[in-house]
């Protein structure tokens, strides 16, 4: 049963791909959601099993790189935080599996996109189910390949392949440092198996490493490396600028690959390291600063970004941030706890944005909706419920995994940690004003669409609103429900069991009350304030807008990182090229070598042609002459 | 083991193209011609498959051996197998036939003689992977630029001449410093029998100049920065079948020869000279990725990043780790199998359109679907991706150099990260896109026998992704009986 949730997806996707013609488009819709739905419903037995009978197996499915000391598996580990991704990944990506039905009914292409999602989940399993780091890499460049397919799925829109490719390449990025930290601890450790490094781990964390003239402490140089691997497939600060772009795929591709499954992986990765991260105090700040510093940096661009799903984008990188800074602050088991959550409300948030994308005709700017809230019922109430959830409104998912994290990150009780804390409430207030202001734009004010009569908007099929639905009662209950168990008190050994390693346990004290307070009647604010400011009274916002004219241009550009890169890295790669190749290539190396010897050879055989003349008498003379030189000699001898 | 499989693995292909040098080339007869050459090849690969399942990889002894006297006392005809080389003799037995299918849509004049060549060649190319006699080598080794020679220079494009002529210049420059230092080890040793010398060593002190006149001829064809130019014209102006026997293939001598022996004739200055390696092989890595991302012309592209590619391989070679020889070797197993379908993909459509040129393209994924799929495969081995054996080599490679050397890996991974790009934007420029040339609907999807070679070509570079065991096994053993002798012999000698 194990291995057929992963094998089933794979086998659907090779059923679409490759005889998607054949079957038809129905055919391959059903057969790949069916297969990935019984995956999903086996994750939770898995998950249940786990819950219940403290159930943990490594299966061996097969050899794969035997190299020397170097042993390597295809694997499959099943302990509680693989088994919780396992239900996470398969469940949304079944949802998502019946929402595309509905939502590419349109599209010409329909076994091939199946076919993409099913090879997608395929790859996510293999990544949260390895036992070894190099599985952990195959899984993490596929999701990487699929994410780039998908991605660029509308292969004739210039701006869809070329942010297909600037994900694959800004991730590579990321894989760069994670395949260094993978050498690193190969060269270490002589393994690369997690139960082998994480067993010896203890014993080197004193070992020192020479690079470039400067020592660096062996642990702390292995969790940082590994930390850019996950900044790039997370999307965070630095590296982030593909997420955004990424929106140019398909909705239901957002929802389960830039939201709820593949740009989690950097936090997973960090937390089935923990017992590595736990013995890194640097790496432990330094995750803490960049995940507080995405937090805010996104939050503040998703408050002026007009495009529907790039605001979404810019608060998921803004939620990965947080999951990022509960793992500084050593709280893993708060962030799993929200990648869980999050997985629910952000792709229910998607799903329904791509809802009303759909009810616009592939309208995504904001500026051309609005007022449609009755038209759009479900949609509407099902986009408030996945609003309320990610602001953290009280009782809903976000409220109990938010609040953990920034409490967390109070308890921490160092710099960083109160920073991060004071951080984390702020850019929980921003989050709320951008994800209202995505509503009421939305939903509410007057009709602004002037190529699409109101009434030719209409609701999405039912087969799109199921999922919807589906995942509206996850939004709501998850958090309230999966409290205990993954962030109780009680839960913390229990459930987690040695799938998390504290060195020192969580502390168990609690901030004083006004700081507990705080969080949500901030939250709770920001809703009035929102409706006054984008629907009452719009004339302040703008006059905000222009007085700060800088402020609004840099925040709308999005701190200008594109701009940076492209001057940076993309316009000097291709001006290096450019010159090591006429330059260095062409006129160095061909000039001085091969041409360069035969032009010499050329010229002097046309000066030895000239001896050959033909001429009796110059031969004569050359005769005489040399003679006379050799006579000299010897008379002189 | 009585029957010479070895000496009939050589002489088969001549012998096919004996039969071919006395039939005429003619419409009427090319069918027979082609079938000739292809059963010939055909029967080749069975053979050396069957020498594949006999080849006992438990032990690194040579296997298979036949001796003759060739000159007394002087030059014995001695081939051999063991972990090291089997694997450069299928990968030629099994290109080899593939290319021949290929001809079909490219090679319009002189079908007869231009498979003489081919299968000359493989004769000369297996010959070179099994000789045990330095002499020998030399003699399979210089003989396997003729043919190449003769199919860029008679089959070519239009710079034909000028390409041919680069690639016999720079190929011979290092010859003739080989051949001194292989009359200098007889005149040394008295002997030019591999396993013997082996066992008796070279004396240190003649070690660096011997081991640079052999790395004058193998940097060469390898090729290594800075003699690699010669590559991307010849390339370009060879013949699709051309250019996959050179990728595929002839690049492959240079690394068996570093393996065979410059490790394992010179350990002492293999171990002088590392350095030297590092450094060649990391600018090849950098500054022929960044030149392969500005390239417009395919073809030059792709070999470009062969040079790349070629310098992960003699990096990896000259960490003397488990994982970095390895490495080597499947990467030099894994980009006969991805260059030579590479360049069948360019192929493909450039006997449909004339142009290698990358703007000629766009948009093609409508009108060529099968095409687009497989050439994408090629396109992710290219760059390195896990489950594709590239991904094995490039890694191991890696993992070798940073047991070795941190800053070298360090340089060297940063080429995975250019050469995701170049490899996907030269796909997006083809492939993806609007349809803006209309000439292009004229093309069609591949035929069958392009479906067949590309095929072909696909399941092992999959196969070998998930599962490289089967290569691992064969080597194992072998490389690591080559380190410890290099261990031993710097010990006993220092």
């Amino acid at each position: 049963m194990e291995i057929s949730i992963i094998a089933l997806p794979l086998i659907a996707s090779i059923i679409s791909g490759f005889f998607g013609k054949l079957i038809g488009d129905r055919n391959s819709e059903i057969i790949t959601s069916l297969l990935v739905s019984i995956s999903a419903i086996f994750s939770v037995l898995v998950l249940y099993e786990v819950i219940v009978n403290q159930y943990q197996e490594n299966i061996i499915i097969a050899k794969w790189i035997n190299s020397g000391s170097l042993e390597v598996n295809w694997s499959m580990k099943i302990d509680s935080l693989s088994a919780v991704m396992l239900v996470v990944v398969t469940s949304v990506s079944a949802l998502v599996h019946i929402y595309s039905i509905g939502y590419m009914s349109h599209d010409p292409h329909k076994p091939r996109f199946m076919a993409y999602l099913s090879l997608f989940t395929f790859a996510m399993l293999m990544l949260v189910t390895a036992d070894n780091f190099i599985q952990l890499f195959f899984g993490w460049e596929g999701v990487g390949l699929c994410s780039y397919f998908l991605i660029g799925f509308w292969f004739k829109k210039e701006s869809a392949n070329k942010a297909a490719i600037k994900a694959f390449v800004v991730n590579r990025v990321g894989d760069f440092g994670f395949a260094l930290g993978i050498f690193l601890i190969f060269y270490l450790f002589g393994t690369v198996n997690y139960s082998e490094v994480f067993n010896q781990i203890s014993n080197i964390t004193d070992e020192n490493l020479k690079f470039l003239g400067i020592t660096f402490n062996a642990v702390d140089l292995i969790c940082l490396l590994l930390f850019i691997g996950a900044m790039g497939k997370s999307a965070q600060i630095l590296l982030h600028t593909w997420l955004p772009d990424a929106m140019e795929g398909p909705t239901p591709v957002s929802a389960l690959i830039h939201a709820a499954t593949m740009v989690t992986a950097g936090v997973f990765l960090v937390v089935r390291c923990s017992p590595i991260y736990e013995y890194s105090e640097l790496a432990l700040n330094v995750i803490t600063v960049v995940g507080m510093s995405t937090a805010f940096f996104a939050a503040t661009v998703a408050l002026v970004q007009n495009d529907i799903k790039k605001i979404i984008a810019y608060s998921t990188c803004s939620q990965l941030g947080y999951m990022f800074f509960a793992t500084g602050v050593g709280a893993y088991n708060v962030a799993m706890f929200h990648l869980f959550t999050h997985a629910f409300f952000k792709a229910l948030l998607f799903l329904g944005s791509g809802s009303v994308i759909h009810a616009f005709k592939n309208e995504q700017n904001l500026n051309n909706m609005g007022g449609v809230w009755k038209k759009l019922p479900y949609t509407y109430s099902l986009m408030i419920i996945g609003t309320l959830a990610l602001t953290g409104f009280p009782f809903l998912s976000g409220f109990y995994s938010k609040d953990a994290i920034i409490e967390f990150a109070y308890l921490r009780g160092n710099t960083t940690g109160y920073y991060a804390a004071g951080i984390g409430i702020f850019t929980a207030f921003l989050t709320s004003i951008y994800s209202w202001r995505l509503i009421f734009k939305t939903f509410h004010g007057e009709y602004n669409n002037k190529e699409i009569k109101i009434d030719e908007t209409h609701e999405s099929p039912i087969v799109m609103l199921i999922p919807l639905v589906l995942l509206s009662i996850g939004a709501i209950f998850a958090g309230f429900l999966f409290k205990e168990l993954f962030i109780g008190y009680e839960g913390l050994n229990n459930f987690w069991q040695d799938s998390i390693f504290f060195l020192k346990p969580l502390s168990t004290d609690h901030p004083p009350l006004w700081f507990l307070l705080s969080t949500p009647t901030l939250v709770i604010l920001s809703i009035p304030l929102a409706y006054y400011l984008f629907v009452k009274n719009k004339n302040l916002t703008e006059q905000i807008a222009n007085i700060n004219k800088p402020l609004y241009q840099f925040l709308l550009n999005k701190w200008y990182f594109d701009e940076l890169y492209d001057v940076l890295f993309v316009k000097q790669s291709k001006k290096l090229g450019l010159f090591l190749w006429k330059f260095f290539d062409l006129k160095i190396i061909d000039g001085i070598g091969p041409d360069g010897i035969s032009s010499i050879i050329k010229k002097f055989s046309l000066k030895a042609n000239k001896f050959q003349s033909g001429y009796i008498y110059q031969y004569a003379f050359v005769m005489l002459l040399g003679f006379s030189a050799l006579l000299t000699f010897l008379i002189v001898k | 083991m009585n029957f010479p499989i070895l000496s009939s693995l050589i002489l088969l292909p001549s012998i096919g193209a004996l039969f071919l040098f006395f039939t005429k080339s003619n419409k009427k007869n090319n069918f027979t011609i082609k079938y000739v050459a292809l059963f010939t090849s055909a029967v080749n690969f069975f053979l050396s498959i069957y020498l594949w399942i006999l080849f006992d990889s438990s032990t690194s002894d040579f296997q298979f051996v036949e001796e003759r006297i060739w000159i007394e006392d002087f030059i014995n005809y001695k081939v051999g197998v063991d972990g090291i080389s089997i694997l450069f003799i299928l990968l030629t037995t099994f290109i080899t036939p593939l290319c021949i299918i290929s001809v079909n849509n490219s090679i319009k004049e002189r079908l007869s003689e231009f498979l003489i060549a081919v299968l000359i060649m493989e004769s000369f190319m297996i010959g070179v992977f099994c000789s045990l006699d330095l002499v020998i080598f030399y003699l399979f080794f210089e003989a396997g630029l003729i043919p190449m020679f003769l199919i860029i220079g008679i089959w070519g494009g239009a710079r034909r001449v000028y390409s041919a002529f680069k690639f016999f210049l720079y190929t011979l420059l290092g010859s003739v410093l080989m051949l001194i230092a292989i009359i200098t080890i007889y005149w040394l040793k008295g002997t030019t029998d591999v396993v013997e010398l082996y066992n008796s060593g070279i004396d240190i002190k003649y070690q660096n100049l011997l081991w640079l006149a052999f790395f004058s001829s193998f940097a060469v064809k390898t090729p290594m920065w800075p003699v690699h130019t010669w590559l991307p014209d010849a390339h370009v102006e060879a013949p699709t079948a051309g250019s996959v026997l050179l990728a595929a293939i002839l690049l492959k001598m240079a690394g068996y020869g570093f393996i065979r022996f410059s490790l394992g004739l010179f350990p002492a200055a293999s171990e002088i000279f590392t350095p030297l390696i590092y450094t060649l092989s990391v600018i090849a890595i950098i500054f022929t990725s960044f030149i392969a991302l500005m390239q417009d012309d395919m073809k030059k592209l792709i070999a470009y990043s062969s040079v790349a590619h070629m310098g992960y391989v003699t990096l990896g070679i000259f960490t003397i780790q488990q994982q970095g020889i390895e490495g080597s070797i499947i990467q030099m197993i894994s980009h006969g199998l991805v260059s030579a379908a590479l360049f069948l993909c360019v192929g493909v459509i450039y006997d449909r359109m004339h142009s290698r040129l990358i703007n000629t393209y766009g948009g093609i994924v409508s009108i060529l679907p099968k095409y687009s799929i497989l050439f994408m495969l090629f396109t992710l081995a290219a760059l390195g991706l896990p489950g594709t054996s590239g991904f094995v080599g490039e890694f191991l490679i890696l993992m070798g150099a940073f047991k070795d050397n941190f800053l070298v890996a360090v340089i060297a991974s940063l080429g995975v990260i250019i050469g995701a790009a170049y490899m996907l934007w030269l796909y997006k420029r083809v492939v993806f896109g609007k349809l803006i040339n209309t000439n292009l609907k004229q093309m069609f999807d591949l035929n069958r026998s392009e479906l067949f070679i590309l095929s072909c070509l696909a399941v092992p570079t999959l196969v070998f992704g998930f599962y490289p065991d089967p290569l691992i096994n064969t080597i194992e053993v072998s490389i690591s009986d080559l380190i410890d002798q290099y261990n031993l012999k710097l010990a006993s000698k220092s």
